[in-house]
């Protein structure tokens, strides 16, 4: 059986519609990546998840616990890091740590070894105030705290958002140990390239799953044909004159490069001639998840 | 783009707080309407010498000329001469879109009758008339982004500021607003971005790595890719940051 098993989700809030009908499930020890932008439900679906917020309809189970009967059996085998910083500010991190692993009639020595890796990194500011730590060993410190207990499900929203780029790097190597030990983890980020480090992920957007697959299949989503096009200087330039071509279904920046996306033959024959005429450097490519998501966007 | 002028100087940018050196010589140059990109880990230095180029804050040593101003001594005509804008503050939330461009546009001292006939014309350009009268909160993060930029360089500004400036939002809206960006580069404004991610980076003219205090790399993201054998900006910034000993 899944470990995780959300079953047509809906949550409003007036007549805002956080969540409409999701459902989709999760297997033990997979690392599940919920990707969209803000306001896409991400939270709203983790608040239902670890029994803080309750579903206008639907149903959730975690580890075969429903998480609106059994709310105090859920909030002892799930650890979960929001995606503002919770911890105490005002707590130094030993503190902090202390405090997690007691509440949950735990100590910080019996699963040390779960947390080792992370927590070793921290150790050598234990006295530091939380609230004087910088981004990434708050959020080294904040998953040290979720995992203290040794839960079986954790949830991380937006673990990485504010972070930098070595950090997240740091943070993902972590999720997949942590994996290792048997833990089922739901990550969300608003970064599509962070997709890559997930088992599964799910692309959402307005309360709604446009896909979910592996980070290697994500590309079957986009089923036009797509060309990237390098006009070395004036990527800008190149686009806005592109757009005024016929053939030219739609044209979006990507970097010093526009990826440009054709529907029929006949326009990609056009477009190849206007290319050959204007000396335009041009290769067929593979759809990333920026073009997947915009193209699901498109179809929503 | 090599003819235009220089509309930032460093040269040998030294800033000290006590015994630590926050920036160690820094010297670049930034050309009027490119989109430089000034990145770095936490800690490396890069919010430090923004203040500083912003005139908010004095360099230790150093030549230093922003818009054509002196980092020492004409600080007041630096701040009149740049836009800032940031992904955490930017605009109040409990004004509607109209008083905060007009609270912008306000303390730059335009006149009235300006104010009132650009905002006219930037509310028709983003197609915001119908509504002018929302409060901020209410109005949806990708577009307050977009309003954001537009208020930063309301008063005409030689260089615009943005620190971290389009997290959060879906794949197309980000599109749109480098549009915004590369829009205004056009018209000649210099735009100085600061990021931690790297497709952001992706979009820059230039590029320019700061790793404890010192730059590591400065050039083209297409370059920077070429030297260190990397299809990303990601890897390149991994590379140079790894090596770092203030993370």
């Amino acid at each position: 059986m899944s470990e995780i098993q959300v079953k047509n989700l809906h949550k409003s809030y007036g007549d805002i519609e956080a969540l409409k009908d999701i459902s989709f499930e999760v297997d033990k020890s997979e690392i599940f990546g919920v990707i969209g932008p803000d306001g896409a439900g991400k939270t709203s679906l983790f608040r239902i998840l670890t029994s803080l917020l309750l579903p206008d309809s639907g149903s959730v189970m975690l580890a075969g616990l429903d998480v609106v009967k059994d709310y105090d059996k859920i909030r002892k085998i799930i650890g979960y890091m929001p995606g503002r910083f919770s911890l105490y500010q005002d707590l130094s991190v030993e503190e902090n740590l202390n405090f997690y692993a007691t509440v949950f009639g735990s100590s910080i020595e019996e699963n040390y070894d779960l947390i080792r890796d992370i927590y070793v990194q921290i150790e050598p500011f234990k006295k530091r105030l939380a609230g004087k730590l910088s981004g990434g060993m708050k959020q080294k410190l904040a998953l040290s705290c979720a995992l203290i207990h040794r839960p079986e499900v954790l949830v991380l929203d937006e673990p990485t958002t504010g972070v930098d780029a070595v950090s997240r790097v740091e943070f993902w190597d972590l999720l997949h140990k942590i994996k290792l030990e048997g833990i089922t983890i739901i990550v969300s980020t608003p970064y599509m390239d962070e997709a890559a480090r997930c088992d599964r992920v799910a692309l959402i957007q307005k309360g709604e799953i446009m896909s979910i697959s592996k980070p290697e299949a994500i590309h079957k989503g986009f089923t036009r044909i797509l060309y990237e096009l390098s006009p070395g200087h004036g990527a800008y330039r190149l686009l806005k004159n592109i757009r005024n071509e016929e053939w030219c279904a739609n044209a979006w920046l990507f970097g010093q490069s526009v990826h440009l996306t054709l529907d029929t033959n006949k326009e990609e024959t056009e477009f190849l001639e206007y290319a050959k005429r204007e000396k335009l450097s041009s290769k067929k490519i593979t759809a990333g998840i920026e073009d997947t998501f915009m193209e699901l966007m498109r179809k929503a | 783009m090599e003819s235009k002028e220089n509309i930032i100087v460093v040269k040998d940018l030294v800033k000290k707080f006590g015994n630590f050196v926050a920036n160690d010589h820094l010297s670049f140059e930034v050309k009027r309407g490119e989109i430089f990109g000034f990145l770095g880990a936490n800690g490396a230095g890069k919010t430090t010498a923004i203040r500083i180029l912003c005139g908010l804050s004095f360099p230790t040593s150093g030549e230093i000329s922003v818009a054509g101003y002196d980092a020492y001594k004409e600080r007041e005509a630096i701040k009149r001469n740049i836009g800032y804008m940031s992904q955490k503050f930017s605009l109040y939330d409990d004004l509607t879109i109209s008083e905060n461009i007009k609270f912008y546009a306000g303390i730059y001292g335009l006149a009235p009758k300006i104010i009132k006939s650009r905002t006219a014309e930037l509310l028709s350009r983003m197609g915001l008339e119908d509504i002018h009268n929302r409060l901020i909160r209410d109005v949806p993060l990708g577009w307050k982004q977009k309003l954001a930029f537009s208020v930063a360089i309301f008063h005409n500004p030689s260089i615009v500021f943005l620190d971290e400036p389009t997290g959060g939002v879906d794949p197309i809206t980000r599109r749109q607003f480098w549009e915004l960006i590369n829009e205004a580069a056009a018209a000649g404004i210099t735009v100085f971005v600061t990021t931690h991610y790297m497709d952001e980076a992706e979009y820059c003219d230039r590029v320019s790595i700061m790793v404890d205090g010192k730059i590591a790399a400065l050039d083209t993201p297409e370059q920077l890719k070429k030297i260190y054998k990397t299809k990303e900006m990601n890897g390149v910034f991994l590379t140079l940051a790894r090596g770092a000993k203030n993370n």
